[in-house]
């Protein structure tokens, strides 16, 4: 973990925190998803959002990566805004980050290995020979192995699935990770396995995360920060101790079990 | 965020190539295949590397100056152990080998095999899927509670009653069209008041039961492929089956038996626009009375021919529906196989529809047409 934050403090030169929330409001028609939001995430932080179902925070997260425009607010990654109207800045902190998609979205009409290469391949400055080995390291990050390269995303299991999403997330050295639901759909086993191979590759890569996730252990095991979504705003957040101590019922009742669970990790200092 | 920098010292017995900056992805000049050769030819007479001022490296940096030293540790080198690290994963990774096929003298052989096996098993699939049918029609006689008349229905009104503007459309602008060809070839003959027979004869007969097919192809055989193709990537088919209904009966059976149903009705309301496209414009051409072309057509248009059109119209929605969801079934969950079941789908109804239409004319050569 220290090595963790030295990273992020070396890169926190620029000072700007990676994700930038100010105001933030979300109307669909007439129903109102988030009132006046703000949320800062400091670079090599793990942030989770968590919230009741409906409460937004699937929204939040598209609108993050820029793929939902919030009705009024300012949201800037990396000190620059993802809807920039000029395609080529807007590319350019797009590809700052990575998106683990819930149920994986992988292309399936592509292979696993033409999966993890085709963010690669539209850079279009990198020939297929580098491509290649690119590819087989990120395989082997994720633990997969070269042959598991030919297969087609139908013929994988749901914990490969995962996998070979964040490797084609992770494909672009990415600054930062937006997990959506990382073990939803995953048992027990294979939950705990991937939650450790993202703090694993978190630690050797020093990249942020912000991920929604409505499990627990996921939560005890990964995130350094907890942000809680409810009643159209950021009810708490800051470091589970803290977030553990605010009076509100939806806090109440989401970390009923949280106490009797394993010591949660604390932001690292 | 600074860019990578490599800097080259004379030294007496040895060159040093000092790296700087950042080695990312992000932050490598592009080409970046342009810098990988850069750096081969400079690790060509073996210099001594100090990667000790990187500030950053990622993989893609790793890979870069691995590929770069061959794969293979420089003899000498100076690098901070976190990067060390990153550069020995590099090395653990398993190198790609990319299939060779020897077999290019056979590649002939094995398309055309393939293409027969295909097509064997595609004809055995439909006639799987027809004796499905029957027995799920069997099963409905005895226990007709289990008809899925709304299915049936809603069918009728997708397929049918939905379809009504575009076939009337189409069928009066090719009667309309027929109609003027025609008029002027029978002009030159003085055989004017023969555009009855010929529009009726050659619409009614042909041109409406196979206009219909190739739209109702188009409009109702891909939407059907599509919804049960989709069915199964969602595993929509499956969660019917656990539900212990069966994916013939509720899918297939109403879809076919509709089809069915509404072409004829079609091809009639299709054939009938194109004779009152004809009518009009052999109206405005040739100053042929409105009355004298009803009075006249079914005097030259023996009633068989409506028969025929919509036996053919009969069978062409049954056969429709049928390709449609066969393939549909054959969808594996991928969009690329969507994509192209749904093609083949639309080809092959059209083609099948069209096969029959052509071994249709020869078996009624003989009726309803005046000798």
């Amino acid at each position: 973990m220290n090595e963790n934050v030295n990273l992020a403090a070396k890169e926190g030169r620029k000072a700007a925190p990676v994700i930038e929330i100010r105001g933030l409001c979300t109307r669909f028609d007439k129903v109102l998803i988030h009132q006046d939001i703000d949320l800062d995430v400091e670079a090599g932080q793990m942030l989770g959002l968590v919230g009741g179902s409906g409460s937004g925070k699937t929204t939040l997260l598209r609108e993050i990566v820029g793929l939902l425009a919030p009705s009024a607010g300012t949201l800037r990654l990396f000190g620059q805004t993802v809807l920039d109207p000029d395609p080529e800045r807007s590319r350019a902190v797009r590809r700052r980050f990575g998106m683990l998609f819930q149920q994986g979205a992988l292309f399936s009409a592509f292979s696993v290995f033409d999966n993890i290469a085709f963010p690669l391949r539209e850079l279009r400055t990198i020939d297929e020979a580098m491509i290649r080995d690119l590819v087989m390291l990120k395989l082997a990050m994720v633990e997969l192995e070269p042959r598991h390269g030919s297969l087609m995303p139908a013929e994988l299991s749901g914990g490969m699935v995962k996998r070979v999403a964040l490797a084609r997330a992770l494909s672009l050295e990415p600054e930062l990770l937006v997990l959506d639901e990382p073990t939803a759909g995953l048992d027990p086993d294979l939950s705990e396995s991937f939650v450790e191979l993202i703090k694993v590759l978190q630690r050797e890569l020093g990249f942020t995360v912000i991920m929604v996730t409505h499990d627990l252990a996921t939560l005890a095991a990964l995130a350094t920060r907890l942000a809680v979504l409810a009643d159209h705003r950021i009810v708490a957040c800051g470091a589970a101790a803290e977030v553990l101590a605010v009076d509100h019922p939806f806090v109440r009742n989401f970390f009923a079990s949280w106490r009797a669970a394993p010591t949660p990790r604390q932001e690292a200092k | 965020m600074s860019v990578a920098r490599i800097e080259t010292l004379e030294r007496a017995d040895s060159t040093l190539l000092q790296l700087s900056g950042d080695w990312t992805l992000a932050t490598m000049p592009r080409p970046i295949s342009a810098l990988e050769h850069r750096l081969r030819t400079l690790a060509l007479d073996d210099p001594a590397w100090d990667l000790r001022s990187i500030a950053r490296m990622d993989s893609a940096g790793g890979v870069l100056l691995w590929r770069a030293w061959g794969r293979q540790w420089p003899s000498s080198l100076l690098i901070s152990p976190s990067h060390r690290l990153l550069i020995e994963r590099v090395e653990a990774m398993p190198v790609h080998r990319s299939r060779d096929s020897g077999k290019d003298r056979l590649l002939a052989f094995v398309v055309v095999g393939r293409m027969v096996l295909g097509a064997a098993a595609h004809l055995a699939g439909m006639v799987a899927l027809i004796g499905q049918l029957v027995l799920d029609l069997l099963h409905i006689f005895r226990h007709p509670g289990d008809m899925p008349w709304r299915e049936f229905s809603a069918n009728l009104y997708k397929s049918g009653t939905q379809a009504l503007p575009v076939t009337a459309l189409i069928g009066f602008l090719i009667g309309v069209v027929l109609s003027y060809l025609s008029a002027l070839q029978l002009s030159t003959f003085g055989a004017d008041v023969y555009i009855v027979n010929l529009l009726g004869i050659s619409i009614v007969r042909e041109l409406g039961p196979v206009l219909v097919a190739v739209l109702v192809a188009g409009r109702s055989g891909s939407a059907m492929t599509a919804q049960i193709g989709v069915m199964r990537v969602t595993e929509e088919i499956d969660a019917l089956a656990t539900m212990g209904v069966s994916r013939s009966l509720r899918l297939v059976l109403p879809k076919v038996l509709a089809l069915a149903v509404v072409m004829p009705l079609l091809v009639v309301w299709c054939s009938g626009a194109g004779i009152i496209g004809g009518m009009v414009a052999a109206n405005l051409q040739m100053d042929l009375s409105y009355g004298f072309f009803v009075d006249t057509l079914p005097k030259v248009v023996p009633v068989s021919n409506l028969w025929i059109g919509m036996g053919k119209g009969v069978a062409f929605g049954f056969l429709i529906a049928l390709i449609a969801c066969h393939f549909g079934l054959r969808v594996k969950p991928n969009t690329e196989s969507l994509s192209s079941q749904t093609t083949s789908s639309v080809v092959t109804s059209i083609t099948v529809a069209i096969l029959v239409d052509a071994i249709a004319a020869v078996l009624t050569r003989s009726i309803g047409l005046p000798i």
